[in-house]
Formats: C-alpha cells, sequence, structure tokens
C-alpha cells in the first residue's frame, strides 16, 4: 500500500472509481440528451424521471414477473422508450414549430407529474433493488480491490456510449439522423419518414435514459426523485460538453465524473458544487462549450 | 419559429389607458383586501410571488431569455436580509436594502456569466447556477442548513410602522408590490425596454443597428434579479423566515409557472398567474404530492393549448394589449 498526500491511495483509487461510475451515468445521460435535441430540438427536462423509471421499471419487472438483472437490462430500457414514444406523439410533436423553450417547459411538466406520480405510489424514500449476484464478488488489481458491479457499470456504459457513437457517426440510419439534424425538410423530400426518424430517436434517447437507471438501480436507493437533482448536474455537463458533438458528450461526461471523484478526496465539501464551478469557468473562458459549435 | 408570445401590438394611446385603468381597479382592489376578511397572510404570500414573477417576466417576455434559476435571488435575498435583521439587528428599512444589495450582487455576477448564452443554454446555465447557490447555501453556516433562519423580528419600518401588525404590514408589503410593479411597467415602455423587445425578436439585426446587445441584456438581468430580490426580501417580513426551499429548482419551476399561467409577455398576466398558483396550493395543501402533478398538468396544458395564459387570452379576445 503506497500514500499520496500522506493519505492511502486505495481511498484515492476508490473515489476515482465512483467518479468513473457517476461519468457513465453523465455519459449516458447527457448523450441521450444530446441525441434528443439534435432531432427534436427539445431540451428533455422529463430525462431524470425517465432514468427514474427505467429503476423502478427493473424493481417492478422482478416483483411481479420475476424478472432477474440481467433480462431487465434489456427490457426495462424498452418498455422507459416505448413510454418516450408514447410521450413523443401525444404531446411532443406538437411543439416542433414553437419557439425551443417551450419544449423546456412542456418536458418540465412532464417530469413534475412523472416524479410526483411515482412518490404518490412508493413514498419519496423508494425502494431497494437487490444486489446482481453473479457482479456481487470484488476483482484484485494488484494496487486495490475493485467491486465487480462497478467495473461491470464502466464497462457496459463505455460499451453502450461507443455503440451509440458508432451508429449515428458510422452507418446509413445515422447518416439519415445527421442529414435530419441538418435540413428535416429535405431528407424528407428524399423519401425519409422524418416523423418517425424523429419519435424513434426520442424514444432511443429515453431508452438510454432507463439503461442508465437500471444500471443504477442496484447500487443505490430506487427513490422518485434519484433523477431529480442529476439531471441538472447533466444540464451543466451538456453546457461544459456542447451538444454539437457525439463523442464530444461522452469523453465530458466520463472526464467530469471523473474530476467530481477527485474532488470527493482532496475537498469533499466542494464535490457538490465541483461541475457547476467547472461550468462557469468553461462559460468564462470558450462560451459555446468545450466541443459545441456557436449556437 | 413563432415568437415565444403574441405582444406585437403596438402601444396607443388608448392601450396606455387600458393599462392605467386596469392597474387602478388592480390597485383599489388589493388596497381593498383587509376590509374583506380575506386572509390578510394569503394576499401577501401572492403579492411577493406576483412582484417575483413580474420580475421574471421582464426577462423573457421581454428579452426573450428564460431563467430557470430565479430561486436563487429570491433565497439570496431572504437570507441577507433575514441575517441583517436578526443577527445584526438591523430595522426593516435597512434589512430590505441588505437583501436588494445582496441579489443585485449575486446578479451582476451570475447575469454576466448566463448571458454568454442564449436560448435553451441560457436557461440550463441559469438552472445550473441557481442548484450551484443551493449547494453553498445548504453548506454555509449563517444559512443553518435545513433549519433556516427562523423568527425573523419583523419590528418598525422607519421606526413608525408596526410591522408585526398584520394590516399594516399588508400595505406596507401592497406598497412595495406597486412600487416594483410601476418600475417595471416604466421599464418595459421606456426606449430600453423597445430595444430589449427589438433583441428579443431579431438579435443579429439589433447588433447590425449598432445596439450592444450583451449590455442590454445584462442590465435587464441585473433589473430582473434585484426586483425578484427585492420581492425576497420583502416575503421574509411576511413568513418570518429564510429557507433552502426559496432557493430551490421547485421553487424556480414555479414561478415560471405562474408566469406562463397569467401570460408570458404580459403585463398584469403575472400578477394574476401568482395568485392562482398561490391559491391552488392553498387549497390542494391536503392533497400531498398530488400538488406536484397538477402543476406539472397545468405546465403540459398551458404550453399545448393555453399558450398566452390567462390575461394573454383576454387581451387578444379584445385585441388589446395589457
Amino acid at each position: 500500500m503506497f500514500e499520496i498526500f500522506g493519505i492511502p491511495s486505495q481511498a484515492l483509487f476508490g473515489q476515482l472509481l465512483l467518479g468513473l461510475i457517476n461519468g457513465s451515468f453523465y455519459a449516458l445521460l447527457s448523450l441521450g440528451l444530446a441525441v434528443i435535441f439534435g432531432m427534436l430540438n427539445i431540451i428533455n427536462f422529463t430525462h431524470g424521471a425517465q432514468y427514474m423509471m427505467g429503476a423502478f421499471a427493473a424493481y417492478l419487472l422482478l416483483q411481479y414477473t420475476g424478472m432477474g438483472y440481467w433480462t431487465a437490462l434489456i427490457v426495462a430500457p424498452i418498455l422507459v422508450g416505448i413510454t418516450g414514444v408514447i410521450i413523443e406523439r401525444l404531446f411532443l410533436q406538437w411543439l416542433y414549430k414553437l419557439d425551443h423553450l417551450y419544449g423546456l417547459l412542456l418536458t418540465f411538466g412532464l417530469a413534475l407529474i412523472i416524479q410526483g406520480l411515482f412518490r404518490n405510489q412508493f413514498g419519496v424514500s423508494g425502494v431497494n433493488y437487490p444486489r446482481v449476484p453473479e457482479l456481487s464478488g470484488s476483482v484484485d488489481l494488484g494496487f486495490m480491490t475493485m467491486p465487480s458491479y462497478r467495473m461491470w457499470v464502466v464497462f457496459i456504459s463505455l460499451i453502450v456510449c461507443l455503440a451509440t457513437w458508432f451508429v449515428i457517426e458510422r452507418t446509413r440510419l445515422g447518416s439519415y439522423l445527421r442529414a435530419g439534424t441538418e435540413n428535416a425538410t429535405l431528407v424528407q423530400a428524399f423519401g425519409i419518414n422524418v416523423p418517425r426518424m424523429i419519435t424513434l430517436t426520442y424514444g432511443f434517447g429515453v431508452a438510454l435514459a432507463g439503461f442508465a437507471g437500471v444500471l443504477a438501480a442496484p447500487t443505490v436507493q430506487v427513490a422518485p426523485l434519484m433523477g431529480a437533482d442529476l439531471i441538472i448536474v447533466v444540464f451543466a455537463v451538456v453546457v461544459i460538453g456542447g451538444m454539437g458533438s457525439i463523442m464530444g458528450s461522452i469523453i465530458t461526461g466520463f472526464a467530469l465524473g471523473v474530476i467530481e471523484g477527485l474532488t470527493k478526496y482532496f475537498y469533499p465539501e466542494a464535490s457538490n458544487t465541483v461541475v457547476f464551478v467547472l461550468m462557469v469557468l468553461v462559460l468564462l473562458v470558450k462560451p459555446t462549450g468545450l466541443t459545441g459549435r456557436a449556437a | 419559429m413563432s415568437a415565444l408570445t403574441d405582444d406585437t401590438l403596438p402601444t396607443s394611446p388608448r392601450a396606455v389607458r387600458d393599462e392605467i385603468i386596469v392597474f387602478a381597479g388592480m390597485a383599489v382592489l388589493l388596497a381593498l383586501v383587509p376590509f374583506t376578511g380575506i386572509y390578510p397572510f394569503f394576499v401577501m404570500q401572492a403579492l411577493c410571488f406576483a412582484l417575483l414573477a413580474c420580475a421574471f417576466n421582464l426577462l423573457i417576455g421581454y428579452g426573450g431569455l428564460l431563467s430557470f434559476g430565479h430561486a436563487m435571488f429570491l433565497g439570496t435575498a431572504g437570507y441577507c436580509s433575514a441575517h441583517a435583521l436578526k443577527v445584526w439587528g438591523l430595522s426593516p428599512e435597512l434589512g430590505i436594502l441588505v437583501g436588494v444589495a445582496g441579489a443585485a450582487v449575486l446578479s451582476v455576477i451570475t447575469g454576466f456569466i448566463s448571458i454568454r448564452r442564449q436560448g435553451i443554454y441560457f436557461s440550463m446555465i441559469t438552472l445550473a447556477l441557481s442548484q450551484l447557490l443551493y449547494f453553498i447555501y445548504l453548506q454555509a453556516p449563517f444559512t443553518h442548513g435545513e433549519d433556516g433562519i427562523q423568527g425573523i423580528p419583523q419590528g418598525y419600518l422607519f421606526g413608525i410602522f408596526n410591522l408585526a401588525k398584520p394590516t399594516v404590514l399588508y400595505y406596507v408589503v401592497l406598497a412595495g408590490f406597486l412600487g416594483g410593479f410601476l418600475l417595471i411597467y416604466r421599464t418595459i415602455n421606456s426606449p430600453f425596454g423597445e430595444v430589449l423587445k427589438a433583441i428579443r425578436e431579431n438579435e443579429p439585426r439589433a447588433i447590425s443597428l449598432g445596439y450592444k446587445t450583451d449590455q442590454y441584456k445584462l442590465l435587464a438581468f441585473i433589473l430582473s434579479g434585484t426586483l425578484a430580490g427585492f420581492a425576497g426580501s420583502l416575503k421574509v417580513f411576511v413568513a418570518q423566515n429564510a429557507s433552502l426551499t426559496d432557493v430551490h429548482w421547485t421553487m424556480s419551476g414555479e414561478i415560471v409557472l405562474m408566469t406562463l399561467v397569467g401570460g408570458l409577455g404580459t403585463i398584469f398576466g403575472p400578477v394574476v398567474g401568482a395568485f392562482v398558483i398561490i391559491a391552488m396550493q392553498q387549497y390542494l395543501a391536503g392533497f400531498g404530492q398530488w400538488v406536484t402533478v397538477i402543476q406539472g398538468v397545468i405546465f403540459v396544458a398551458c404550453v399545448l393549448t393555453f399558450r398566452r395564459g390567462v390575461i394573454g387570452e383576454i387581451a387578444h379576445y379584445f385585441r388589446r394589449s395589457l
């Protein structure tokens, strides 16, 4: 065991790892926000509530159908994505011709409704999701032992983020999406069903949030407001990274998680606020965000 | 892209006359409240929020800037006033001054940061800044964290008016509200207000006409934040406490909701919206979490079907500007 500044390195690496996990959630959530914003021009304030819905979906699937973690990891995001599709069809599709701010207001209202309903049903403190038996152990990395589940979260988030990046930047489907982001009217003129693409994009972005929720379920208390404060941090992440680039969102998300982890180690009082402080600094130096184009 | 508000009717002598009539009616009605037996505490609270919503509306309705963090001015002024009154033992007028000054300083700093981005980013930045402040207040010793500052003495305003008497306090709050309202009204109808509207409609064009739009937006932000702080200081005398709820993002959401219900970019809309929302909270207090759900439903309903708000619809119906 070696020491850094007189503090055992085990603690430092522990916080770094926790930071990486938070970073995974920031990356998944800001990625979803960026994808949705690209197509719909709407900042999805409901994202935090949909993250929470993912966790609750996993819990309810376990309670009522006995479905385990691994299946829920696929099924719960799909269910949440379907609710997203319904929301888009019922509400969001009427807003595209209006000022962007109305989308923010509407999704904020939806977040209040969803969180309020879950609070009525499950109370403020929420429920517990059991640990995943296959990943309950820990791995000895030589310099520290690492809980397997945490390694899994970081690993699978990275995979999902990179897969999303690949689909959007490197495939034909992704090229339709990117073209639709640039000029929806022209893409529609080429015979592509843009409204359906928009609906599915929203469903996909929301499913990403649900996926993050399932990942979080075994590590945190599954509570109705678990996404309420998180989404504000993710907004700050989005402001820092800018929403112009998919890879930018992913890297910024992970990087900010790590920075937050380091702060927790060196100056714990500021760990809640460090992302916001960084946002202020970035705005002062480079107002368009690190990867963003001028908006 | 349709503009955020439909307030494009030109200011005519007739419109000004309408506004004066409505304002006079509002002032008289509010002045009569203590004689009606309506619970004055409720109206005072609503007046504070009405002023807050009017200050918020100055930014969104006339500058096109949707601040999702206006609770930070409310809370900051509240904490500053409460601390000045309780710990320093200052008189009410100085306590209000400290609170307003605190909000003004905060609005200079946050305004300088947040006006660097527009539209959706501006909203996210103001929200993040208010959350930053929330965490600072949560940990700072002088705010007493979760407990807040309780039992704030009301004292004698200018050494004469005993603010512990509900009727006296009511008229002081009413005077503060009307003063703030007139200041906002004057601002909207000044050359400065016209430039703000021009920036809202088409910022590149305003820039090309030689206006330093950033300075206008910053000034509007400071004015809005300072007035919101004034509302927060008044609220300290009504509620006699200053707590974290006033800084939380849910409060910012409520301010947005009030203005949306009343009518974005209308002069009297925020006042009506504040009374509607505060009344709703009073009557639905027993339903617990359903209040949040109902607020959400109102948000959704307003955005989908009722974007002009109460006053906006009335003004549209009579083809007047209110």
